[in-house]
């Protein structure tokens, strides 16, 4: 029987590659362990090892190929005594025919509404789970008509630093990975060549003291950009961005403050369960004397991050792992810099307002396209800043619709939903038609397993139900 | 050397003077008093250069006299008035000055430490040729933080000098009860950092040892640790009964191993006056007593200040 040898799984988050290279042809002999081809990850170029013995009967994948969904078939090898090459059992995948990986251009999506293309249409059915677009083009930046690039939310961060470090000597980055790996998830790619080992630290992994040493450096006047290679390591590290970061500027009168960014995914990425899955965005946006920002975009991550750089005040920058890969539309602009403390209203609505941030707000623009099916018509914000946060912009959407959904991935309890909650009661009480409602991560520490796993975190459907509920249609449309 | 002698004198008064305040309520909260340790800062900080910088933990109040902060700024933030360095807004344990290049002023244990190796980064980064002093004490010296910055600061071969102030005590457990491996210079060996034991209580071996110090680091060689054996007279802060040591230990201390008596000694010997050294303290009489009554003279923070400086606008 014929081996099928099919695209591996390189990382938690991996739903393609990049067939970069085949190191065997069709007729050679491998045995198992040999190194038959290089794939190229939004990570990292990995080599493939073949697992079985045999000959290579068919590549079905050309290198060069992108976009080869996980799973698909790259290659046959034939068993000893096999000649004959059978049909594979799924048609070669390529680019093209990957279904998450197709962009959702307007003409192939005509029945989305220009300001919501965001993704495709949800069924009235709505799906228990919903893998988010690989590529999302949307009209998310309402200050700017001018020209975009499609990039992703990785090349936006890189650009962002890159630009900044090239307008200021005084910035470097500095983590465990960022220089020689080109960072842990590729954020940093690049940088260590431009800038050179003096302002591309790689660091020992010891969060706590180079959080310390980050926070040193920024009181000796230079800007420091410290990345966690996950928020769940910055709990190491969190007595320098509180004590040490936040409370200096309080502590000294307004003589000296703490100029710095702490950077890195948060919240849960795929499958990597408790310790590594978890939303600090109610933990920080606690504590006066930080800034807090979490953007979903590619233009917000590029023009939220220089505006952090750029900030006097220590800067908590939460990104997300699996929005890493994720395409938007960035504007074309010399120095694209996004205010932080502003939301930003990604769909008008009258009938109820939906907060999300960071990956939540691609969850919630999908709620929304289902609840318009049912006639809902939902407004989403996506807050982008914590702390500041834009009360304003939130109050002014309740007071127009009367609803609030709060989404997030954290815990519900003392989370942002929990303050949101408070300031609609606080500036907003009269306006309200319904209890203010929050989607949020179940009260759980992250489990591993899959089925699990979805019904820990926040779904589409949650929202969906929740909008139902607030519009007091949950007993039938 | 009168300087040298001066300074200690001031930051033994101005710590008598403290205690009084304290004791009569116009200073609150925690309040940890320098008082058998003055050599030691002095020492180190008579032969650093503008362009060093310093941070260290609470107990602060000497370093920052040595780093020639005005007393009234200092003693007014300990009375929590609208004058001091803070504004009355940081206290005892968190003061800074910019200008004279003074990095606070840390309240959590040891936190200073990578703190000073990042101020060291600085210097290095920007190759404006100064060396950072980082002071901590030994109880400091078990904190985590502190092996996390001996290997990052030799590893990139930082211009810091680790100066654990061994008084023996942290808080109310000696240091045979807390550190497996006395020898606190050498906690630095598994990293390459040189580090030597000074007797803390002679400025003018603290003052050689400095030197050799600055000298490893302006050279680029990277970081030092100088242990320097010292003694608090009083106890860990003004609410500390002190009962983990007998009285006999602290009089011997004060007997035989005051800092101020000894240097007080080798000048007497080497020539100086009395009446020039009864003329220094009373210069330093004055300038507590000025501090002490501006400190007191000085408003309390306006309401208003509750809501300024938490971020730059």
């Amino acid at each position: 029987m014929a081996i099928e040898i099919k695209m591996p799984a390189l990382s938690p988050t991996m739903t393609e590659g990049r067939l970069s290279r085949w190191l065997v042809g069709t007729g050679d002999k491998v045995a198992s362990g040999d190194v038959i081809a290089e794939i190229e990850t939004d990570k990292a170029t990995m080599e493939v090892e073949a697992i079985d013995e045999g000959t290579i009967g068919a590549i079905h994948v050309q290198e060069g190929t992108d976009g080869v969904a996980v799973g698909a078939v790259i290659a046959t090898l034939l068993e000893e005594g096999e000649t004959e090459l059978p049909a594979p059992s799924a048609a070669p995948v390529a680019a093209e025919a990957a279904p998450e990986t197709v962009e959702t251009a307007p003409e192939t999506a005509p029945e989305i509404a220009p300001e919501t293309a965001v993704s495709e249409p949800v069924p009235a059915g709505i799906p228990a789970t919903v893998a988010a677009p690989a590529s999302t083009p949307v009209g998310a930046n309402p200050d700017w008509q001018g020209p975009t690039r499609t990039m992703t939310v990785r090349e936006a961060l890189r650009d962002a630093m890159a630009e900044e470090m090239r307008r200021d000597e005084r910035i470097f980055v500095m983590g465990e990975e960022v220089a020689e790996y080109q960072g842990a998830y590729k954020v940093t790619q690049g940088l260590l060549e431009e800038f050179s080992a003096k302002r591309v630290i790689d660091t020992p992994i010891t969060e706590h003291g180079f959080a310390g040493l980050g926070v040193g450096a920024a009181f000796g006047d230079l800007r420091p950009v410290i990345e966690f290679m996950t928020f769940n390591f910055s709990m190491q590290a969190i007595d320098h961005i509180i004590n040490s970061a936040a409370k200096t500027l309080y502590m000294s009168g307004g003589q000296m403050g703490c100029p710095i960014v702490f950077r890195g995914p948060n919240g849960a990425a795929s499958r990597v369960a408790a310790q590594h899955s978890q939303c600090y965005a109610s933990w920080y946006a606690h504590c006066p004397g930080l800034k807090v920002v979490s953007p979903w975009s590619a233009a917000d991550a590029k023009g939220l991050l220089k505006a952090a750089i750029r900030d006097p005040n220590p800067v908590i920058f939460l990104e997300n792992e699996v929005m890493y890969g994720q395409s938007f539309d960035v504007p074309e602009a010399e120095d694209w810099v996004v205010p932080i403390g502003r939301a930003n209203i990604v769909r008008p609505g009258s009938d109820v307002t939906i907060t999300a941030f960071s990956i939540m707000v691609g969850k919630a623009l999908e709620a929304a396209d289902a609840l318009a099916s049912v006639g809902i018509d939902a407004e989403v914000i996506d807050l982008r800043s914590l702390r500041p946060l834009d009360s304003e912009t939130i109050l002014a959407s309740v007071k127009k619709t009367g609803r609030m959904i709060s989404c997030e991935e954290g815990f519900p309890f003392a989370g942002i939903g929990a303050e949101l909650a408070m300031q609609v009661m606080e500036g907003a009480f009269d306006y309200l038609d319904a209890p203010v409602m929050r989607i949020t991560g179940k009260d759980v520490p992250m489990p591993y397993a899959a089925n699990l796993e979805a019904l820990a975190l926040p779904q589409i459907t949650d929202i969906v139900e929740a909008g139902k509920a607030v519009c007091y249609r949950s007993g039938g449309q | 050397m009168l300087e040298i002698y001066r300074q200690m004198v001031l930051i033994r008064r101005f710590e008598e003077k403290a205690g009084q305040l304290y004791g009569m309520g116009q200073i609150g909260g925690f309040c940890h008093l320098y008082i058998g340790q003055e050599a030691v800062v002095v020492g180190i900080q008579s032969v650093a250069r503008p362009e060093d910088s310093v941070v260290t933990s609470y107990r602060d109040h000497g370093h920052m006299l040595a780093c020639d902060m005005d007393a009234g700024g200092v003693m007014a933030e300990l009375t929590g008035r609208k004058d001091g360095y803070s504004r009355g807004k940081g206290g005892s344990m968190h003061m800074f000055s910019r200008e004279k290049n003074f990095y606070g002023g840390h309240g959590i244990v040891a936190a200073q430490v990578p703190i000073g190796a990042g101020l060291a980064f600085a210097h290095k980064y920007t190759g404006d040729g100064g060396v950072n002093m980082a002071y901590l004490g030994d109880g400091a010296a078990n904190q985590g933080q502190v092996y996390e910055t001996f290997n990052m600061a030799a590893l990139w071969s930082l211009p810091v000098i680790f100066v654990i102030e061994n008084n023996q005590y942290g808080m109310g457990t000696s240091v045979s009860r807390a550190a497996a491996g006395q020898e606190l210079a050498d906690r630095g060996k598994a990293y390459g950092i040189p580090g030597i034991q000074v007797d803390g209580m002679d400025v003018l071996a603290v003052r050689s040892a400095a030197e050799e110090a600055l000298a490893h680091c302006r050279a680029g060689k990277g970081p030092y640790i100088l242990e320097m054996k010292t003694y608090r007279y009083r106890g860990h802060s003004m609410s500390d009964p002190a009962k983990y040591r007998t009285r006999e230990e602290v009089d011997a201390m004060r007997k035989q191993h005051d800092p101020i008596e000894q240097l007080r000694d080798v000048l007497l010997r080497e020539g100086a006056e009395e009446a020039q050294l009864k003329e220094l303290d009373q210069q330093v009489k004055k300038i507590v007593g000025d501090a002490a009554d501006f400190a007191l003279a000085s408003p309390e923070p306006d309401a208003s200040e509750l809501y300024t400086d938490i971020i730059v606008a």
